[in-house]
């Protein structure tokens, strides 16, 4: 597959290591091929170079004239909504969980792993009778499996199978 | 000699107003520096105001001072050792002594009274978790602050089967999760003492008997005793009841009763408590 997503003016990149780290920039100009002038003035990001294997680029582009001033910048970004349009990105939910998941305190984790327990207990009989189900109808094959053979699951209650808040 | 006229003007009235602050008349050099090296009254005015001419050529007769001993001569006992001594009463100017000074050091800075600092997210009604002991890995609730350092911790007992026990605070991780043990007090007899390894009681092997087996291993099995139960019941009473007033009481109880453990890709230093 060829590449999507170049170090060009415009392009959104988010910072992956150093003091800016979690913070998005915009690509103004590149310096050579390892640098680039980048510009965050909707993240709180000064002007300034920075290299390339410090950024992941998203799929993000603004519009405006490469070396372009600061208000250009930020007039662009702000018309895109760009701050936005990250939040609601899957990469920054993936990152706002991965923040929550490390910020989360022993009970927490106690907490989370017990309703998963409860979450399991309630939704592995359900699928075992599916997929039994679906194995005599023939859905894996055309061997019919008889039914004698089918182990029959064991519900200990069907409770409400509504699934815990992820966190 | 002008700047200093209006001076003397100033302070004059302010002197006797405050009355309190006037300086004593003796002992107070009447003669004062001008600068300069210049001093107000010359050495023969001084001569005059002192009246030292009064005190030309009068002696006053010295009183004679007794002498002090400086030596003193001390009996010797045993043959041909000259029978005595002139010791010195004080030692001599230019003493230098050949032997380091016993000096006595005060006892009051031993390990036993040394300042003990817990960690500040230890309070009493922390939920800890064990690292060490045959207890690693519990859950259990801080009940105190011994004054050894120690920590008191109980399970509670008829959580996860561990008793009122002391451990170091290196060997425990403080947790965020806070039982709030509301007015409780620990009982002033569950001091260090208290939880002294009684050497008799505890495993160790017993002196045998003559003409017992040899090979026949005998240990003494720890039995708490009646008070320790007693102790234990009252203190995880409480906590017991703290944990019931939580809103969270189910959970909280079964958080107690499992054990701490870490997963793949689980960093101790990187997680939070």
């Amino acid at each position: 597959m060829p590449f999507a997503r170049f170090v060009q003016p415009g392009r959104v990149a988010l910072v992956a290591e150093g003091p800016l780290k979690g913070k998005l920039v915009s690509v103004v100009d590149v310096i050579d091929q390892t640098r680039a002038l980048v510009d965050g003035p909707g993240s709180g990001v000064p002007r300034q170079q920075i290299r390339l294997n410090q950024l992941h680029l998203t799929k993000f582009r603004l519009k405006f004239p490469f070396t372009a001033p600061t208000r250009v910048v930020r007039k662009a970004w702000t018309d895109e909504k760009l701050n936005e349009k990250w939040a609601e990105s899957q990469w920054s939910k993936k990152l706002e969980n991965k923040e929550k998941r490390a910020q989360m305190t022993d009970y927490d984790r106690f907490k989370l792993s017990s309703a998963r327990v409860k979450r399991n207990r309630a939704r592995t009989p359900v699928f075992k009778s599916l997929k039994a189900q679906a194995a005599r109808k023939g859905v894996f094959g055309k061997k019919k499996v008889p039914k004698a053979s089918v182990k029959k699951p064991r519900v200990k209650k069907e409770t409400s199978a509504k699934k815990p808040a992820k966190k | 000699m002008a700047p200093p006229k209006p001076k003397e003007v100033a302070k004059a009235p302010a002197a006797p107003a405050g009355g309190v602050a006037k300086k004593p008349k003796f002992g107070v050099p009447r003669n004062y520096d001008l600068g300069n090296g210049v001093v107000r009254f010359s050495k023969t005015k001084m001569f005059h105001k002192k009246a030292k001419y009064k005190f030309i050529g009068k002696k006053n007769p010295k009183a004679e001072k007794p002498k002090k001993p400086t030596v003193v001569v001390k009996q010797i006992g045993g043959e041909k050792n000259g029978g005595t001594r002139t010791v010195l009463l004080r030692r001599r100017k230019s003493f230098y002594p050949t032997q380091d000074k016993i000096t006595t050091r005060s006892h009051h800075k031993t390990f036993s009274k040394h300042v003990r600092r817990t960690r500040p997210n230890l309070t009493v009604g922390t939920v800890c978790i064990l690292l060490a002991g045959r207890h690693a890995g519990k859950r259990v609730v801080l009940v105190g602050v011994l004054p050894s350092g120690l920590l008191l911790i109980t399970g509670p007992f008829a959580f996860n089967s561990c008793p009122l026990r002391r451990i170091p605070q290196r060997y425990v991780i403080g947790t965020s999760t806070k039982v709030d043990l509301g007015d409780f007090k620990l009982p002033k007899h569950l001091n260090d003492d208290y939880f002294k390894k009684n050497k008799k009681s505890t495993k160790r092997s017993v002196k045998r008997k003559e003409g017992e087996d040899i090979f026949a291993s005998k240990k003494e099995k720890y039995v708490p005793s009646e008070q320790r139960k007693a102790d234990q019941k009252s203190v995880d009473e409480a906590v017991i009841k703290a944990i019931g007033l939580r809103a969270d009481k189910k959970l909280l109880r079964g958080y107690l009763r499992s054990a701490f453990g870490l997963r793949s890709s689980q960093y101790p230093h990187r997680m939070c408590f």
